[in-house]
């Protein structure tokens, strides 16, 4: 017998093979021409614009809507790359709601931005298409940077450091380049392996060597990178999760949300990827939507999202949130797991309501749970690091860490934004002041 | 990439978009800001004769047409010229030419007709170290009821006049600024080139009403319950402008002109048009009087992403290229045959070439009960109605017919050759145009 979404436990192949086609189909496709050229005509090409305000990377927004109005989308998206290298994959993953979109003076007009990022999506994909790489490098330094991380913030660094004529070698513990662009990021919010494309459309720039598979604290150390090169540049994300603290929480059928959607992302064929019938997910933020959207789109039956707090804390905004509810996601609210129950295998979980203080009711509940993913925030590790401020690498200025000639950026740093853009930024920006600190003292 | 640096008669300037003389270029506040903005030149804004400078109205001065969404497509102005003294103006522009020496910078002139008062003026604006000087023939309003701007330009003899006298007394480039209020533009072209000019710049604004005030029945912008008629400029114009332009350079008599196109240029498009038609730089206000300075960045990435894809080096390549093909009705080939094509995937069903086409064409159009439109070959004329009044790009084209097709309106072979008014058999004019 085929397998359904009422197959009870956990497993593959509960839809029909054009089902996953289907449901892991591009959240938003590119706007065609003409829709392109109407959403461009409503902008008004505000001065200093709220908009550019709100992006973290400052793209010059009313510029490249207007040079797609004058169809010259490959201008826009020159006018873009200046400012984030990784305008394709933002334009895909931007919570624009909360960035862009929402400081639109359209927004405030009439309740209806400017749609920003599928415009960006437009003007960036009409000239990565066109295997055109926009920059040309600057004649080499013989300086040597080393990236450790190939996410947003350390590809955003090595281009930008490239592009001034330095020599970049990035070390990425993983096998593929691209951080959580290539294991994270919602399968339909970047389909066609757009993560890989864009990294090798980026390495265009030519002057970048990606060492896969070399761990720092493994197979480098961070005294022998300081010896090797003339700056070091951390962009090594969070590699670590939050644990629950419930017991048996080692159990089969309870997993890390970002393990979860890291599989389902390099599964080659979705339909070997198991689900439970009953999925919950524990979690507020965009992890844990992703993991709970993902999940009913692989057939799960009940798929519910579990967030310790009210609503309006949950760190997905409004538009996940709807996106999560549109697909058939329970969300509940205030209710914190107390305990795993099964004998053996998971059967169900119990959580106990709790105030927004987070002090507990006593009214508890359960839920049946084949599977149960978590999704309560990632964490720094790694011993081998500059010193830390609380759970994360201290810096000052643009990415300075305490150790001379180390600069971090992206997950790894700052004060919790988590986004692919802020990465960005953090990663461009740090390799601007190696840039100025390598030819100021050579 | 295209090398955008542009030298028109000899003023050179980083690219070929300039500000016209007008409120953009009217003190060194805003001139400073354009250049750092992008801008490659300013026609500073229009200076007349020492001592008290004109008075403006204290109402407003500025009428508007909309598109859709408020989208400004014409601006109607009641300015003057400068109202500030010109001794600051000009100190201000030796400032202005000292730290922009790479800029272009050109002095707008507008006083009597008299050779003493062109004279005294020359001489001290030659003072500023500027690159040239405009004639201001052109303000249709205020100005021109005291016997100067479109009330010189209307008259071709004043402005070769005047553009003999500013030769006469001064080396810098001369060129004339046209007013478009006029019937036949070749005339007053030829007489600024018969007085010595370098260039024509075209045009100035245009005679208008914007609108009126339906309560105080008198025109916008409404002074005390009056209203006078201004100058009308901004995109709605450049239809105008472009002709005017076109005439100028296609005329053997002043094809050699220099012409520096202005009316209604407002992104990179318009400035390539305008000099395909055969100018050699433009003059922009109005865009920048409602989008910013800023707006020339647009321009200039892209002309230059324009340049790049058609593999021209230089904005010298453009100007003209489109003056060969602007011909008269007459040169047209009637032999040509087009039929509109509409692309069924791309429609979206609004039934707006219907309605054009059966109540106002040519009835060439069908409508099926569930909205499938549909041409009809054997009434299409190709007037192209239908492709400008839908709402979707490249939805409606005109497909060329191949020779040697027959036309199922005229039932005729397409023939191969060319064949024009004059000699068309089908027409009974033929003879008559010889
Ligand atoms: C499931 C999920 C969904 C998300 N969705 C969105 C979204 O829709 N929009 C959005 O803006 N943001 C989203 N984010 C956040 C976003 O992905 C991150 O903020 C961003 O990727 C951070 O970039 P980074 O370069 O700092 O780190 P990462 O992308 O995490 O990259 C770090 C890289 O460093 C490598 N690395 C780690 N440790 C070592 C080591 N010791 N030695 C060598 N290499 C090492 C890793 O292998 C990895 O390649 C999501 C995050 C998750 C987990
Ligand atoms: C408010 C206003 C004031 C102007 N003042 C002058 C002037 O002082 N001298 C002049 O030569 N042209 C003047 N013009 C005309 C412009 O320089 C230009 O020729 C005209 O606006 C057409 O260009 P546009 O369509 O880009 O605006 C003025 C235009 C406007 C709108
Ligand atoms: S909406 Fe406000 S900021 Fe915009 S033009 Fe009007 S008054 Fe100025
Ligand atoms: S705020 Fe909106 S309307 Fe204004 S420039 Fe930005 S996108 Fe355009
Ligand atoms: S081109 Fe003119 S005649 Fe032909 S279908 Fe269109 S509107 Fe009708």
């Amino acid at each position: 017998m085929s397998r359904n979404a009422l197959t009870p436990g956990i497993a593959a192949g509960r839809l029909a093979p054009q089902d996953y086609a289907e449901n892991f189909s591009d959240l938003h496709p590119k706007l065609d021409d003409h829709e392109a050229l109407v959403a461009a005509d409503r902008c008004y090409f505000c001065h200093d614009a709220p908009c550019v305000t709100a992006c973290p990377t400052d793209i010059d927004i009313p510029l490249f809507i207007r040079q797609i109005a004058t169809g010259t989308p490959e201008a826009a998206a020159r006018t873009i790359f200046t400012q984030n290298i990784m305008g394709g994959m933002c334009a895909r993953v931007c919570p624009v709601e909360t960035l862009c979109e929402e400081a639109c003076v359209r927004e405030a007009a009439e309740g209806k931005p400017v749609i920003i990022g599928q415009l960006q999506r437009y003007a960036t994909d009409t000239l990565m298409e066109k295997g055109v790489h926009p920059f040309t490098r600057a004649p080499e330094t013989g300086k040597r940077v080393a990236v450790v991380g190939a996410g947003p913030a350390g590809l955003a660094c090595a281009h930008r450091l490239a592009m001034h004529g330095h020599d970049v070698t990035v070390f990425d513990a993983r096998e593929k380049p691209g951080g959580l662009n290539e294991y994270g990021i919602a399968s339909y919010k970047t389909v066609d392996d757009f993560a890989a494309r864009e990294v090798d459309w980026l390495l265009g720039i030519g002057g970048i060597t990606i060492e896969t598979g070399k761990a720092l604290g493994r197979d480098v150390t961070l005294d022998a990178l300081r010896e090797g090169f003339d700056a070091v540049f951390l962009g090594i994300g969070l590699g670590d999760v939050n644990a629950l603290g419930l017991e048996g929480e080692n159990r089969d059928g309870l997993r890390d949300a970002v393990d979860f959607i890291a599989d389902l992302r390099q599964a080659g064929d979705l339909e070997n990827v198991p689900i439970g019938r009953e999925v919950v997910v524990i979690g507020g933020g965009m992890t844990a939507v992703d993991a709970a959207v993902q999940a009913k789109l692989l057939g799960a039956l009940n798929v519910s999202l579990v967030y310790r707090r009210g609503r309006e804390r949950m760190n997905a905004s409004v538009y996940e949130q709807d996106l999560a509810a549109s697909h058939g996601v329970r969300i509940i609210t205030n209710a914190s797991p107390v305990a795993i129950h099964g004998n053996g295998a998971l059967r169900e979980i119990e959580f106990e309501y709790t105030d927004d203080d987070l002090t507990p009711t006593g009214q508890t509940f359960r839920l049946p749970a084949d599977q149960v993913f978590r999704a309560i925030g990632q964490t720094l590790t790694g011993d081998d690091l500059p010193r830390l401020d609380g759970r994360k690498i201290a810096v000052s200025g643009a990415g300075r860490t305490s150790v001379e000639g180390v600069w971090a950026g992206g997950d790894c740093t700052g004060d919790g934004e988590d986004l692919t853009v802020t990465a960005v930024a953090q990663g461009r920006d740090a390799a601007e002041d190696i840039h100025e600190s390598l030819t100021k003292t050579g | 990439m295209a090398d955008l640096t542009s030298d028109f008669i000899g003023i050179k300037s980083p690219n070929p978009f300039w500000l016209a003389s007008a409120p953009p270029t009217d003190k060194e506040y805003n001139v400073r800001r354009a250049f750092d903005a992008g801008w490659g030149g300013v026609v500073w804004k229009t200076l007349g004769e020492a001592g008290p400078p004109v008075v403006n109205v204290n109402g407003p001065r500025y009428g508007v047409i909309y598109g859709a969404d408020r989208r400004v497509l014409g601006i109607n102005n009641i300015e003057l010229i400068t109202d500030r003294p010109l001794e600051v103006n000009l100190e201000e522009m030796t400032r202005v030419k000292r730290d922009y020496p790479d800029h272009a910078l050109i002095a707008s002139l507008m006083v009597p007709v008299n050779e003493d008062a062109w004279r005294d003026i020359l001489h001290r604006v030659e003072d500023t170290g500027c690159d040239g000087v405009e004639l201001n023939f052109g303000c249709p309003h205020g100005m021109s009821e005291r016997g100067m701007g479109s009330a010189v330009g209307q008259v071709p003899e004043y402005i070769g006049q005047i553009a003999h006298w500013c030769k006469k007394h001064s080396d810098l480039p001369v060129i004339v600024k046209l007013t478009p209020n006029i019937t036949d533009i070749r005339k007053p072209a030829q007489a600024a080139k018969d007085g010595g000019a370098d260039a024509v710049s075209l045009i100035n604004t245009i005679n208008s009403i914007t609108s009126v005030d339906l309560d105080l029945f008198a025109p916008e912008p409404t002074i005390d319950g009056q209203g006078a008629h201004g100058g009308y400029c901004g995109p709605a114009v450049k239809p105008i402008a472009l002709n005017m332009v076109a005439e100028i350079a296609r005329d053997p008599a002043t094809a050699d002109l220099p012409i520096s196109g202005i009316g209604g240029v407002t992104t990179w498009r318009d400035a390539a048009e305008f000099m395909a038609l055969g100018a050699g730089n433009v003059q922009v206000c109005t865009a920048a009087m409602t989008y910013g300075f800023k707006i020339v960045q647009e321009m200039i990435s892209g002309l230059s992403q324009w340049m790049d894809e058609k593999g021209l080096t230089d904005t010298g390549q453009i100007v003209g290229r489109a003056v060969p093909n602007t011909v008269n009705w007459q040169d047209l080939n009637l032999n040509y045959v087009t039929k509109a094509v509409i692309d069924q995937d791309a429609c979206i069903k609004c039934g707006r070439c219907y309605a054009a086409c059966e109540d106002t064409s040519h009835q060439a159009i069908s409508m099926s009960e569930d909205r499938v439109f549909e041409v009809i070959d054997e009434e299409c004329v190709a007037c192209n109605l239908c492709v400008n009044v839908c709402p979707v790009e490249g939805c409606i084209t005109m497909e060329q017919m191949a020779p040697g097709a027959v036309d199922p309106r005229t039932g005729k072979v397409v023939e191969k050759e060319y064949a024009n008014w004059t000699t068309h058999p089908n027409n009974p004019g033929a003879c008559a145009a010889e």
